[in-house]
């Protein structure tokens, strides 16, 4: 798989895409993303960071088909998203998605079965994730038994044995400590070598961002639209040890809080000078 | 054994043995309380005479039928009311003071309308044991995570295998405790029933027992009841906090 070019082929795209959260319960609506353009290229690494409560979930959740946009369009691979998460796509939350009645192997297998696959295939893949992703030896283990950072490489196999070409990662680091985050962003850079898949990452963190991506894209306080969004040219071979002493790392994370100080000031409800 | 587990056998054989000395020694009255070791005794007298078998087939049945038709119905109950919140919002404050209400007053009315038989007896056993199944369901459904259904999307699963495969696995603990209950109060009510009013039965027995002055026949059989229902609620208790260990909670 060749490095994505800045004209490499469109994999999915948003247009004008806008989410209004209806009124609810004597609450007013909420317009939570959008207007929104965005074109993921084919087997890039995207990384979306923005003040809290910007879009940047709704932004996944819209492109994964999880939610409807109030206006606009996605599509994935050419075909318009509706109301189902499209074939091809696999989604990991933030939140602790692993099923604690199940061990880590069933876990990883649970969509395969879903599908039908034959056990032998089953098998294979699953063996296959969990050694990749570093569980071989807890293969019979329940969640329980496992760390914060296990348990999200549980739900990572789980997406991983269905080979998706899409992956999309909703902050699944959120929860985990800085040292585990860092190896978990390797475990991810890794993922992405080994299957070429097109990557959009949802994060808070403004270097991990500039660390794993091939672009990253800044969004403003609600509604989340994209202030910038940059390049950062590292090379497909990289992981954390090596980028964090790159000078353009630097570069990079500093330009994204200069984009992002304003925005974060206005959605903690700030104004001034500083928010200008 | 752990050591809570010791200390909770010494204070059991303690006072079993304080009671035993007490009714030995005469310091309680013999006819008010026989000796535990008399109790024992008798039980086994009685069981091995095959007297009460018939009894404790039927009482014991009943109370399997009363759990099982709770746990069925409230369960498919709960899951219907937490399907339509409108309904649940009307029933809550029902589910909230329905163990405040003394349904054994409706046992009369049910004999009056069904006559001295076993039915009576189940419905009051249902009645009192439903209850908590729903509650267990709605509570459980309450508590599974929100990202499953969002899982349950991205594998484009339909509402039944969403229910089966992932919510009702997610809520099962609950559920399980739901299970408990209505097995407890399954006990409670027909024992209950079968003592004030029944044409057979352990608790009918016991009443019987009772009004001819047996202490130690009254004793004998309260004391198989009572390893009875120990014996199912341990069990029960044993398998739940085993199942609990392996998720990695408490049981709730």
């Amino acid at each position: 798989m060749s490095d994505p070019s800045p004209a490499g082929e469109t994999h999915a795209q948003l247009t004008g895409v806008t989410r209004v959260f209806p009124p609810v319960a004597g609450h007013p609506s909420v317009h939570a993303l959008g207007p929104v353009d965005l074109d993921l290229r084919k087997g890039e690494f995207f990384a979306v960071v923005g003040p809290s409560g910007c879009g940047k979930s709704t932004l996944l959740e819209v492109l994964a088909g999880l939610q409807r946009p109030t206006a606009g369009t996605v599509t994935f691979e050419g075909k318009p998203v509706g109301n189902e998460v499209p074939d091809g796509i696999g989604v990991v939350f933030q939140e602790d998605a692993s099923f604690p009645w199940l061990t880590v192997w069933d876990n990883a297998a649970f969509g395969l079965r879903r599908q039908g696959a034959a056990d032998a295939e089953v098998r294979r893949r699953v063996d296959d994730a969990l050694a990749f992703m570093g569980l071989k030896d807890f293969a019979r283990a329940y969640p329980s038994q496992l760390s914060g950072g296990m348990r999200q490489r549980v739900c990572i196999a789980r997406t991983l044995v269905l080979q998706p070409r899409l992956i999309l990662l909703d902050e699944p680091f959120g929860a985990l400590d800085a040292q585990t985050r860092l190896l978990m962003g390797d475990e991810v850079l890794r993922l992405w070598r080994r299957t070429s898949a097109t990557v959009l990452l949802i994060t808070h963190a403004l270097d991990e961002a500039a660390m794993l991506s091939d672009r990253v894209g800044a969004m403003s306080a609600r509604p989340g639209r994209f202030i910038e969004i940059i390049e950062t040219g590292w090379p497909r071979e990289r992981d954390s040890s090596t980028i964090v002493q790159e000078a353009a790392f630097g570069t990079i994370t500093g330009r994204l809080w200069s984009n992002l100080r304003g925005e974060s000031m206005k959605a903690l409800g700030h104004s001034g000078p500083a928010a200008a | 054994m752990t050591r809570v587990g010791r200390i909770r056998l010494i204070v059991i054989v303690a006072a079993i043995a304080a009671l035993e000395l007490a009714c030995r020694t005469g310091l309680i009255d013999h006819r008010i309380i026989v000796p535990p070791s008399e109790m024992v005794v008798t039980l086994v007298r009685i069981l091995a005479s095959g007297s009460i078998n018939a009894d404790i087939v039927r009482t014991l049945g009943i109370i399997a039928i009363a759990a099982a038709i709770s746990v069925v119905l409230g369960f498919a109950l709960g899951l219907l009311v937490h399907a339509l919140p409108r309904v649940r919002e009307a029933l809550d404050p029902f589910f909230a003071t329905y163990y405040a209400v003394p349904i054994f007053i409706f046992y009369p009315v049910l004999i009056a309308i069904f006559g001295l038989s076993l039915v009576p007896i189940l419905l009051i056993g249902v009645a009192t044991a439903i209850v908590a199944m729903i509650i267990a369901t709605l509570n459980g459904l309450d508590r599974v995570p929100r990202v499953l259904t969002k899982v349950a999307r991205v594998h484009r699963m339909g509402a039944i295998a969403t229910a089966v495969q992932l919510q009702l696995p997610a809520a099962a603990p609950y559920l399980f405790t739901g299970v408990k209950l209505s097995v407890s109060y399954g006990f409670i009510a027909v024992i209950a029933s079968e003592f004030i009013l029944a044409p057979a039965g352990l608790g009918r027995d016991i009443a019987d027992a009772y009004a001819d002055f047996n202490n130690a026949r009254m004793y004998a059989l309260m004391l198989f009841l009572l390893t009875i229902a120990t014996v199912v609620n341990t069990a029960l208790h044993a398998f739940d906090l085993r199942w609990a260990r392996r998720r990695g909670r408490g049981a709730p």
